[in-house]
């Protein structure tokens, strides 16, 4: 259950960097729909959130510790609508600039937290 | 990248000009280092410290520099692009310097820092993240204050 959702949640937001670093580039600031897709790539992030407290519950442990992995949760379910705050305030390519840096920085987060759930051997 | 802001929108000359425009993205990567490196620092200073003191102690060094330029750049106003300037140089000088000294004399760092090979495990970012602050913070003129002295 938990690598589906870090898949989904890592090419969503893939997918929106891609889409605000085109308004970007297209010298426009975030629009309506962009702020749906915000949501959706959040939402997703915050049902990652509980699937992965749920499998804590069940006793499952993380490789690299229980501590870290919960941090980077956290951190992933703050990405998105954190960007999408500052992109409000900054009506310009800019704001989309961001929300496009945002969405990068919540897929690596992604494939750290499946090293850090699975472990990566090396 | 434009030399400035989007054109068509008006825009005020406000005190907070330090987080306007690329300022807004330069602001959201400092964000994301703050936390980053804050976070790391105070699990690896709690869980591990005497694996590897030296490079947790730099690595909560750099998190302190993060921090204070995040705060600076979104406070804005002169003190802060005062105070910006002075960490974003610390940064540039601290990401070399260890940078350079990890290369030289990896035995000292048995776990990596931030800084550790340029900042390699992060994009380079940690060395050009100071470079494109330095230059957006030089390009901010100096805020009109009465009594204030004037930019050459």
């Amino acid at each position: 259950m938990f690598l589906p959702l870090t898949i989904a949640v890592a090419v969503t937001a893939l997918a929106l960097a891609a889409w605000c670093g085109y308004a970007a580039v297209k010298d426009q600031s975030t629009k309506d729909w962009h702020f749906a897709g915000m949501a959706v790539v959040t939402l997703l992030a915050m049902a990652q959130v509980v699937v992965g407290l749920v499998q804590l519950g069940r006793g499952e442990d993380p490789d690299e510790g229980t501590a870290v992995f919960v941090a980077y949760l956290l951190a992933a379910a703050f990405a998105v609508p954190a960007v999408g705050l500052l992109s409000l305030t900054e009506r310009s390519r800019w704001g989309s600039a961001t929300v496009a840096a945002g969405g990068f920085v919540l897929a690596v987060l992604q494939v750290r937290l499946h090293d850090i759930w699975a472990g990566t051997g090396g | 990248m434009a030399e400035r802001p989007a054109a068509g929108e008006p825009r005020a000359r406000g005190q907070a000009g330090l987080s306007n425009g690329p300022g807004r993205l330069i602001l959201a990567l400092y964000g994301v280092f703050a936390v980053g490196a804050t976070s790391r620092a105070v699990y690896q200073l709690s869980t591990q410290f005497d694996e590897a003191p030296l490079a947790y102690v730099l690595s909560a060094l750099a998190a302190v520099v993060y921090v204070f330029i995040t705060a600076a750049l979104a406070r804005g106003g002169e003190t802060a692009r005062r105070l910006a300037l002075v960490c974003i140089t610390a940064e540039l000088v601290g990401v070399l310097a260890i940078g350079t000294w990890t290369e030289v004399q990896p035995s000292e760092f048995p776990d990596q820092t931030v800084w550790s090979d340029y900042g390699r495990g992060y994009l380079f970012l940690p060395v050009i993240l100071p470079v494109i602050g330095l230059w957006w913070l030089r390009r901010q003129p100096a805020r009109e204050r009465p009594g204030a002295p004037s930019p050459e």
